[in-house]
């Protein structure tokens, strides 16, 4: 009896002891203490839109806006999925179907996923051009996306890994894509998209980085001018064994530069030529990325000379020293022979035509067409990088008579041939020559052409313009 | 009261004794345990850590070098070799390097170790630590083979496959056994084999431990701690040319005696005798296929240890 009670009070007072040290806690955050963190959710599509608000989808300009909707009817194992009808190539209202899901709010942080995936089917077999996400129509900071994803006629899931997780800590932008018909004729279809979410799937890996294709590019370039790397892609191994390649916005890579004072890269894979040889390179996610860019400066690349004829004795198709008039275009694509592609280029604030892959290319202005009655002399400022010692160029002036308009029988030519001593490699020559057609009222196009197997590439134009006096 | 109270108590502790006894009876009888005992060899014969830096022990360790016959019979495109840019201990790994170089008339080297000679052993447990690399075309392989090789060959000497893998299936590993009239040679006498999909991660991701644990009537095998399957000698089926007959009694017929209608009909269970280890990274053949155009060599094969109980 008397030990009973003893280990009665034994108990009693260890099970005390218990409840006194787990009852002195310290003092715990009062219930309406709200920490702010972004939502986790993976979840974009099951059945209907999950956390996405109510302000959501957005089409691309150009692209038919009622490209998407819910299809109640069809699902993956389920009654609903989105559905998105790409219109006709002939649709006014759109060409073409494409945009972005993005949440209405705040972004949600991605970091623990891995992958975004989906199923998907059509009503037909198709490619689609694009699918991915990161794009919130803001800076599309991380966007990522697949081309060309083959989709079949039955539910098949589809896994777009994520570059870098770790970077999605507060992402707006949870799909975009852009499907056309290119690959049906012109024709319309209709593909489906559900279970739409972002997963861990945990068998993502290989991560295989480049830059550049992967490819090791020299890149001659003009201090002062600004280069982009392109090529960006992550390639991982997925769980079914095979790989899949992405391309990726330049904020998932850090890049680096051999020598910052030669050559700088900025965090969006923009170079800054200064001078000397410099080597780009880059990581993502700590892999290194294959592929580089090995930059040399030769020198600035200087404007053409600024014209200095008074603006009532000019007639100006292209210059940033006169109001120019107005041109139907500067490259015409004629196809199927012409080869020539051409860009704007800018050296401190001074825009030029670059010229490249050059055969032949036109300008015309036929809206309205010039009257060269008074003005009856051309200028041109023309600058080759590399002369070939062949160089045979031909500039043809053609007026376009009284219908105005080219062809119909009533136009005449012009024709003017240069050579390589009318030019030194890398600077800027001045072409003048007086328009002698009888008819010169309804000036319409100048042509540029290599002829005699002449073996020109690429030129620089600028300050083309008809003039009067001297 | 004195003696009340000592009746009473005596049936109290009684009653505790019992109430202890049953619930010790009920917890044992408990089948709601789901972890299963994969560990039931536990005296450690031989191992290597991969502890001295260097060439691999060759107190332990030979190496098969060169191409074999038709890429070891399975069109394999590596040359093995005992070079230390093939094979080394660094790090406490042994690491087995996959370089693509031409060399000998391939286009691949690797290496290939193993115990011949040197370490062999009938059942009991072998383990090893193994991270596999995750490139195309390759097939690394932790394995056994009879020791009766070179006398008997294959597949009479049978082969223990203890973990094969490929890229395609980065998910999967396969353990099997091959042996005479189940070979995998001929159809329908295929090797017996099974893999274990990992499921929410990916082989060449981190290190895993492929064990078997291998009594006269099965070979267990496991894969970290979970048991993914089990060969008996009843699972082989074999046509009755490779069979080995039972008669009723269970004693096999011979030349002698005659055989009363088989009741008992099975492959010939070869793994009754020592095996020796083998460990190798192969580069393309009939399993893997090549490589990819443009894959990343050197592709490593890295062991942390190997371990053999009893």
């Amino acid at each position: 009896m008397k030990n009973l009670k003893f280990i009665h009070s034994k108990i009693t007072l260890l099970t005390g002891l218990l409840l006194v040290i787990l009852m002195s806690c310290e003092r715990e955050t009062s219930d309406q203490t709200e920490f702010a963190t972004l939502s986790k959710t993976g979840e974009i599509f099951t059945d209907t839109p999950i956390g996405l608000g109510s302000d959501f989808y957005f089409p691309y300009l150009g692209s038919k806006a009622t490209a998407w909707s819910v299809d109640e009817s069809e699902g993956y194992e389920s009654y609903a999925s989105m559905r998105f009808d790409v219109p006709n190539a002939n649709d006014p209202e759109g060409n073409y179907a494409g945009g972005i899901l993005r949440v209405d709010g705040s972004g949600r942080d991605l970091t623990e996923f891995d992958a975004l995936t989906f199923w998907a089917k059509a009503s037909q077999g198709v490619v689609i051009g694009e699918i991915g996400f990161g794009q919130d129509f803001g800076l599309n900071q991380y966007q990522v996306n697949e081309t060309n994803i083959s989709l079949s006629t039955n539910w098949v899931k589809y896994v777009i890994p994520i570059p870098d997780p770790s970077k999605l800590f507060d992402e707006r932008g949870m799909f975009w894509y852009s499907a056309g018909t290119q690959n049906t004729g012109g024709n319309g279809y209709t593909f489906w998209i559900d279970e739409l979410k972002f997963e861990k799937l945990g068998t993502i890996g290989q991560p295989r980085p480049a830059i550049a294709n992967g490819q090791d590019l020299v890149q001659d370039a003009f201090s002062g001018i600004d280069l982009e790397l392109t090529g960006l892609t992550q390639t991982f191994n997925l769980g079914s064994g095979l790989n899949k390649t992405l391309n990726v916005a330049p904020s998932y890579f850090d890049f680096t530069s051999s020598d910052p004072s030669l050559a700088f890269v900025d965090q969006f894979g923009v170079i800054t030529v200064n001078s000397g040889t410099a080597v780009i390179t880059a990581s993502l996610g700590g892999v290194e990325a294959q592929g580089s860019m090995t930059v040399n400066a030769v020198g600035s690349f200087e404007v053409a000379p600024t014209p200095t004829r008074a603006a009532n004795n000019v007639i100006s198709l292209y210059s940033d020293s006169y109001t120019n008039v107005p041109v139907d275009f500067f490259n015409g694509y004629w196809e199927p022979w012409q080869t020539t592609l051409s860009s704007d280029f800018v050296v401190n604030g001074n825009t030029m035509i670059n010229y490249t892959n050059f055969n032949f290319v036109g300008n015309q202005f036929s809206n309205p067409t010039v009257d060269a009655t008074e003005f009856s002399k051309l200028h041109f400022n023309i600058n080759i990088p590399e002369v070939p010692s062949n160089l045979d160029l031909l500039i043809t002036v053609k007026d376009f008579g009284a219908d105005q308009a080219d062809g119909g029988g009533d136009d005449t030519i012009q024709q003017v041939f240069f050579d390589a001593s009318d030019f030194e490699a890398g600077e800027w020559s001045t072409l003048e020559f007086s328009i002698s057609l009888a008819n010169r009222t309804n000036i319409g196009q100048i042509i540029y052409e290599n002829v005699n197997g002449s073996s020109l590439t690429e030129f620089f134009l600028d300050n083309i313009y008809f003039y009067r006096g001297n | 009261m004195n003696k009340i109270n000592k009746y009473k108590i005596r049936i109290q502790t009684l009653v505790l004794k019992s109430f202890v006894f049953a619930s010790m009876l009920m917890l044992s009888n408990c089948s709601n345990d789901e972890t299963q005992t994969v560990a039931t060899f536990t005296n450690l014969v031989m191992s290597d850590e991969f502890d001295v830096e260097g060439a691999p022990n060759s107190e332990i360790w030979n190496f098969d070098t060169g191409t074999g016959f038709n890429g070891w019979g399975n069109n394999e495109l590596q040359y093995y070799t005992d070079r230390s840019e093939n094979v080394t201990v660094q790090n406490g790994l042994l690491v087995i390097s996959a370089i693509q170089e031409d060399y000998n008339g391939s286009s691949y080297t690797s290496a290939r170790l193993l115990t011949k000679g040197k370490f062999s052993q009938a059942y009991g447990r072998f383990e090893a630590r193994i991270k596999v690399p995750g490139g195309s075309g390759l097939w690394p392989a932790f394995w056994l083979l009879g020791e009766n090789y070179d006398v008997d060959g294959w597949p009479q000497c049978g082969e223990i496959d203890i973990m094969e893998y490929r890229r395609q299936e980065p998910t999967m590993v396969s353990g099997s056994i091959h042996g005479p009239g189940y070979s995998g040679e001929s159809n329908p006498q295929g090797h017996l084999t099974k893999s274990y999909d990992l499921g929410n991660d990916r082989y060449d991701a981190g290190f895993h431990v492929f064990g078997i644990e291998w009594s006269p009537d099965y070979i267990n095998y496991y894969i970290d701690d979970v048991l993914y399957n089990q060969i008996t000698p009843s699972d082989i089926v074999v046509t009755p040319a490779d069979a080995v007959y039972t008669l009723n009694d269970g004693v096999a017929a011979t030349d002698e005696t005659e055989a009363i209608e088989p009741t008992n009909v099975t492959g010939d269970w070869v793994f009754n005798k020592p095996f020796f280890i083998v460990i190798n990274l192969a580069v393309g053949g009939n399993f893997p296929g090549s490589p990819d155009n443009g894959e990343l060599f050197p592709q490593n094969m890295l062991v942390d240890y190997v371990r053999v109980y009893n």
